[in-house]
């Protein structure tokens, strides 16, 4: 079954279209990743999915509610993690937790929540006070209180270092070990091949890839670069035949060739060429 | 139903909690009405009004008690919503389960909060050092309480819809404290009503502050005092009945204007 369903979903802000006619659907259980560079959109398709903003067209069935008219019982069943908040501040990180725990019919523990996230030590410091990635964990926790089957997190790793990036994947990996949905925004590709079953590339609102983080890979897995040097400057051949290539250069050389590299595309270069080209 | 209470209690609990974490919020807003009773109580102490023995303080002080209505609820809510528009705090609200009456239920109880520590302090302080006769009669002090809640309700109603035209906590703060201000001058708190000129008699007689403010006289002076008001009387019906109007008007435009997102974020 479809936790969401999403057909030729559009949206402009006056001139400037951010979503265009845009389809996914996420299966229950599934990590979907949205990938894309910023401004792609990423974030008005999240948000009008969680019932913050309005939509020009399109058909979308969310826990099969449109979000458009989002219920109280609906929002009992999602955790929404946003892009930016800078509120609670004078709260404690358990005041805030035990308050939002209140609104939910079927709340995990406040211990629970923020041993989760790994905020025990800092239970009871001021949100205000915490680092910009204990800020973050906080919203995961407040985003998860409510046992939520479907969870929102908009670029949750946002500013982090390397090592907190880590620590929040296994966070994400072990809510999706319980089962939770997750549809997850980032302009980070590493993230993605780490978190998500699926990856939707979203370029100027406009869907341009819809596949695995190791499908995106594979797309160009066959091209390889040579690259060697010649007259001290480097050169380049994209070829399906590397070892050709390389024995041409070597029968050209009369031996050894300079600088001699044969690269295969990488995830990352696959990302890149995919945004580059619907950029150019 | 029971649980809707629960809510409604630790949101006001939060709310008052988090308005004492702010000293700003102390100091400024919950002490500006003590501070110009002493500085006005001070400056004219032996002032009387007329050839009566009523001070120019317990004058003041009715005034006081009305400015402090607005200060609690119209110029905190006008300020405070668009700051938690903005911060954010409205977004992760609305986007939680709970009931939206929950927020207001919760603003409401931090202006009250506001508003009883402000008549407290200025009425102890007042009472001891500037010897302000506090009401008589029961009846006095229930006429002060209606007062109070009608007028705490119409100017929070008020603040909620200022807040849905402010753009961002910076501009209604620069916006709703000089609003405050010019309505203190012309509604009979710094200077005596009746001795305003008419046409700024009559565009204040429009808006709320001036009822408070008279009805507020009406339990703090004598009864004689209602000879020296524009209307010979302190006009208690009329002042409910506009407070009251002005109350659902408010709520009206509010239920139709307020919004729990920025404007560019919707």
């Amino acid at each position: 079954m479809s936790a969401i369903e999403v057909r030729g979903l559009s949206r402009s802000y006056g001139d400037f279209v951010a979503v265009s006619d845009l389809d996914l659907s996420i299966e229950t259980g599934e990590c979907l990743s949205i990938l894309g560079p910023n401004g792609a959109g990423k974030t008005t398709v999240v948000e009008i999915l969680e019932g913050y903003r309005h939509r020009d067209a399109g058909e979308i069935r969310v826990l099969d509610v449109d979000p458009a008219h989002p219920t109280r019982s609906w929002r009992q069943r999602i955790g929404i993690v946003l892009q930016s908040a800078s509120d609670l501040g004078e709260l404690t990180v358990r005041e805030a937790t035990q308050h939002f725990a209140r609104f939910y019919s079927n709340p995990r523990t406040v211990d629970e929540a923020i041993d989760l996230v790994g905020l025990s030590e800092k239970s009871e410091s001021r949100v205000s006070r915490l680092s910009g990635g204990q800020r973050r964990r906080l919203d995961v926790a407040l985003g998860v209180i409510g046992r939520p089957e479907l969870l929102f997190l908009d670029e949750p790793t946002t500013g982090f270092d390397p090592e907190a990036r880590r620590v929040f994947w296994d966070l994400i990996r072990r809510l999706k070990d319980e089962g939770v949905t997750i549809l997850l925004t980032t302009h980070y590709l590493d993230e993605a091949d780490a978190l998500a079953d699926r990856v939707i590339v979203v370029t100027r609102g406009k869907k341009v890839a819809d596949t695995t983080p190791a499908g995106l890979g594979s797309r160009s897995e066959h091209v390889v670069r040579v690259r060697w040097k010649e007259n001290d400057v480097v050169q380049e051949r994209q070829t399906t035949e590397p070892t050709q290539v390389v024995q041409e250069l070597a029968t050209r050389f009369a031996g050894e060739i300079p600088g001699l590299e044969v690269v295969r595309t990488t995830l990352e270069q696959a990302y890149l060429e995919l945004v580059e080209s619907d950029q150019a | 139903m029971t649980n809707l209470f629960a809510l409604y209690y630790h949101r006001a609990r939060l709310e008052i909690r988090l308005l004492l974490r702010d000293r700003n919020a102390v100091v400024f807003s919950m002490l500006l009405p003590v501070f110009l009773l002493v500085i006005f109580g001070s400056v004219f102490n032996s002032t009387k009004l007329g050839n009566t023995n009523v001070t120019f303080a317990q004058y003041f002080v009715a005034g006081l008690l009305a400015s402090g209505l607005l200060y609690s609820s119209f110029q905190q809510l006008a300020i405070a919503i668009p700051e938690e528009r903005t911060n954010g705090t409205l977004k992760r609200l609305v986007g939680s389960p709970m009931p939206p009456s929950v927020y207001f239920v919760g603003k409401l109880a931090a202006s009250t909060f506001i508003y009883v520590f402000q008549a407290i302090a200025l009425l102890a302080i007042g009472h001891y050092s500037y010897h302000i006769q506090l009401p008589s009669t029961a009846t006095l002090w229930l006429d002060f309480l209606w007062i109070s809640a009608l007028g705490l309700v119409a100017s929070a109603l008020l603040g909620i819809t200022f807040s849905n035209f402010a753009k961002n906590a910076k501009s209604a703060s620069a916006l709703a404290t000089p609003i405050v201000l010019f309505f203190q001058f012309t509604s009979g708190v710094f200077f005596v009503y009746a001795n305003l000129p008419t046409w700024m008699q009559d565009i204040s007689a429009v808006f709320p502050l001036k009822w408070m403010a008279q009805a507020m006289r009406g339990v703090f002076l004598p009864k004689s005092f209602a000879y020296q008001e524009v209307a010979h009387s302190f006009e208690f019906p009329k002042a409910a009945v506009i407070l009251g109007a002005w109350s659902i008007g408010a709520a009206i435009l509010c239920r139709f204007t307020f919004h729990w997102l920025p404007k560019n974020e919707s």
